[in-house]
């Protein structure tokens, strides 16, 4: 293809990348360096609330907001260089958690980014083996049931990967919740009472339980249709060989399925990492926080109408150099493959 | 996506919880365009749609009004005239200078208003409130008197007489609370620190919880925890209602709001057994366990005079005589034409015995989601009180650097 004609094709999708993602990621990045906030004075006023039975009046001191010339509040806008990251990160606190005073790990893991941290990351590692293998473990099974009815199966399997995250993290809570059909079947047959929502470990299960469920059949019908692909001739081959079913699955289907294998995990990775529905549907932020949910939070304005942009910037920012970290070893990996085999 | 399913669940949770709200004849003809942006619970569902008999209305009621808010008033012109808001979701809008002073509104039209109703800063009108709300102690009256128990006025005598319930196994729980980690939870924990004399902050803004005070209201909110559901940290206002209306707990410190609800008999299995009392002290000689709210109305800057003389007529019909008193139950009004009955009784003797207002500002926005993030690392048993009030402190100090306040 020409050059010419290449780059009209590609030119509006760089463009529109270039307007949706390359600016947003810059201006976040920017505002992770920069503090903005309101200019004040303050003054003391009288203020009067009702009460019951007549007025409450008192003297307070209040902020009132400096306006510009058009009437509108001024801001100002400073660069604080790694301030934010600072406040984020605590080194100070990390160094006094290891020094002679401190306790280790776990003060560490009392500074909120770093509890969200070690969820995040134990969530994404022990969510990734599993998803993985659920996934080919029904594909094989599928593929190998009646064609007749495998149209169906594939729908009913497909399910859980169709229900929006909310939703389905909102079921699963209500499912398990204290009086919920689930928990109260499980207290019959256990003979004790249960809450699983009152501990972190046991809101941690269910959040990694939901996630295997939720994702696994995306897994599944990617294997399934690389399944279709497999040389016959080879298979055949392997039977004649003598070789048993596990190791015509170790030596020729998994071989085969390793691309797949590695797109599904570059895509999980990606995914989990950025791990938010759970925490909010299964309201667990007292026990397990996520480091997206850190950034959510940061957001959120409070009763009185602030937020933490510049917080929520760098968390935002350092969630996605946690991703590219992540990433590094697996795209490293599907370039050799790649040279290899071109 | 995301965050709309999130908001479409808790507005089809709330939509459905709505019930009870009667609107009354409009005796106002309104021919200018006027939006409301408000909270969404049963006597904001009432007041909307008395308003909506005046025509040339539109009412949006969702519980996440706070993040529309500021920047729906701000705009020019503004997208909603009229804004209903409370003690601390007023700070956004008085700091944005978006609203306007009312002083003339009210002289002109104003004339059934109390006195009390008006909040006014520095001497200007800047919101009109129709109604208060505090959280006080509600219990079963029959699980009482068949024990024969007196009723609680101190949280001491609250954790005997919770003991001798839970001894006596007539409920699953003897205790409900509004522990859900976050907003929740923090307000229980101001409750209990104001209730004990306690300070959030100095005249300089710096964090003043971490004191024998705040440690002594956690460990009492602890004990307390201990008569409660264990999945205590996701219960919120609607959860604990509904236990009460289901006959899982015997007795809590609810929202006055819901005084009415919990005695519904179209919905509740214990109507008419939940009476209800002052706010335990938070100790012998000290203060209720509450604090006070009042909810109202405030008008944007960003719009005609025109515009803003009949959002403030429409806004004060939404509050008539006749409104309030077909709601009368619905919630403790202090407009014309309440009379209390048993569901405001709670509310009003929490007051009399002493109960503050909720000090609301930018800086103690901050303090109560440092609050709410922070104490249920002890409730949960992972860290001493202490520890968890120099988190609550240090998280304050850095969200406060941050939004220029220290």
């Amino acid at each position: 293809m020409k050059f010419g004609t290449f780059a009209r094709f590609v030119a509006p999708s760089l463009l529109l990348m270039t307007l949706f993602i390359a600016y947003p990621l810059l201006s976040v990045l920017w505002q992770s360096f920069h503090l903005t906030q309101g200019v004040f004075e303050t003054a003391t006023v009288e203020t009067c609330s009702p009460g019951f039975g007549g007025q409450v009046c008192t003297e307070e001191v209040r902020r009132i907001p400096v306006l510009n010339d058009k009437g509108v509040p001024t801001t100002k806008t400073t660069f604080v260089g790694l301030d934010v990251y600072r406040s984020v990160l605590k080194p100070e606190s990390v160094a006094a958690a290891f020094s002679d005073t401190g306790n280790g790990l776990r003060d560490v893991l009392n500074i909120d980014f770093y509890k969200a941290l070690r969820f995040t990351v134990t969530f994404t590692f022990i969510t990734l083996p599993l998803v993985v293998g659920l996934g080919l473990l029904i594909a094989l099974a599928v593929n190998s049931i009646a064609a007749r009815v495998r149209g169906p199966v594939i729908f009913v399997t497909l399910l859980p990967f169709i229900i929006t995250p909310v939703i389905g993290a909102l079921s699963v809570r209500w499912l398990f919740i204290g009086d919920g059909i689930l928990t109260v079947a499980l207290e019959r047959i256990l003979n004790r009472e249960l809450a699983l929502f009152a501990q972190g470990w046991t809101i941690e299960i269910l959040i990694l339980f939901y996630r295997v469920w939720h994702v696994a059949p995306f897994a599944f019908v990617i294997f399934y249709a690389g399944l279709q692909t497999i040389n016959q001739d080879t298979m055949e081959a392997a039977v004649v060989d003598g070789a048993s079913r596990f190791e015509r699955l170790r030596y020729v289907v998994i071989p085969h399925l390793m691309p797949l294998i590695l797109f599904i995990t570059l895509i999980h990775l990606m995914d989990t990492y950025r791990v938010f529905e759970e925490i909010i549907g299964f309201s667990s932020q007292a026990h397990v926080i996520s480091l997206q949910w850190l950034t959510f939070n940061y957001l959120t304005p409070n009763d009185a109408g602030t937020r933490l942009i510049s917080s929520a910037s760098a968390t935002s920012m350092l969630t996605m150099i946690g991703i590219i970290i992540l990433l590094i070893p697996v795209l490293r990996r599907t370039w050799r493959d790649h040279r290899v085999g071109g | 996506m995301k965050l709309k399913s999130i908001a479409l669940v808790t507005a089809l949770a709330f939509a459905s919880g709505i019930t009870g709200a009667h609107a009354a004849e409009c005796s106002l003809e309104n021919d200018t365009e006027v939006k409301l942006l408000a909270n969404s619970f049963v006597a904001w569902k009432a007041i909307a749609d008395t308003m909506t008999n005046c025509g040339n209305f539109q009412a949006d009621l969702d519980t996440e009004f706070r993040e529309k808010q500021p920047a729906g008033m701000a705009a020019d012109p503004a997208i909603y005239q009229i804004g209903g808001v409370s003690n601390s979701t007023i700070v956004p809008l008085l700091e944005g200078d978006i609203i306007r002073p009312l002083n003339d509104l009210v002289e002109k039209y104003g004339g059934t208003l109390n006195p009390g109703q008006l909040i006014k800063i520095d001497g200007n009108v800047m919101a009109v409130a129709f109604m208060v709300n505090d959280q006080h102690f509600m219990y079963r009256q029959d699980i009482f008197d068949e024990l024969g128990l007196s009723v609680p006025t101190t949280y001491d005598e609250v954790l005997e007489v919770a003991a001798k319930i839970q001894d006596s196994g007539s409920v699953k729980y003897a205790l409900g609370g509004t522990y859900k980690a976050g907003w929740n939870v923090a307000e229980e924990f101001v409750n209990m620190y104001l209730g004990l004399g306690g300070s959030f902050l100095d005249a300089d803004n710096k964090p003043t919880v971490n004191t024998d005070k705040g440690a002594q209201a956690l460990t009492m909110m602890k004990a307390l925890t201990e008569y409660m559901d264990p999945e205590y940290l996701t219960a919120d206002s609607t959860f604990v209602a509904s236990q009460f209306q289901r006959g899982d707990i015997a007795m809590a410190n609810l929202w006055s709001s819901r005084a009415g609800n919990v005695n519904d008999p179209a919905e509740s299995t214990v109507a008419g057994k939940i009476t209800m009392a002052a706010a335990p002290l938070a100790e012998a000689g000290g203060r209720p366990a509450s604090s006070l709210w009042w909810d109202g109305f405030v008008f944007a800057k960003n719009m005609t005079d025109e515009q803003a003389e009949a959002a403030f007529r429409l806004a004060l019909e939404g509050i008539s005589e006749r409104t309030v008193s077909e709601n009368n139950d619905e919630a403790v009004w202090i407009a014309n034409g309440f009379t209390p009955g048993p569901a405001a009784a709670g509310a009003i003797a929490t007051a009399e015995t002493g109960a503050v207002p909720y000090p609301s500002s930018t800086a103690m926005g901050l303090m109560h989601t440092a609050l709410g993030d922070n104490i249920t690392d002890f409730l949960t048993g992972r860290e001493s009180a202490e520890q968890a009030l120099k988190d609550v402190e240090s998280a304050y100090t850095t969200a406060a650097k941050e939004a220029g306040i220290l």
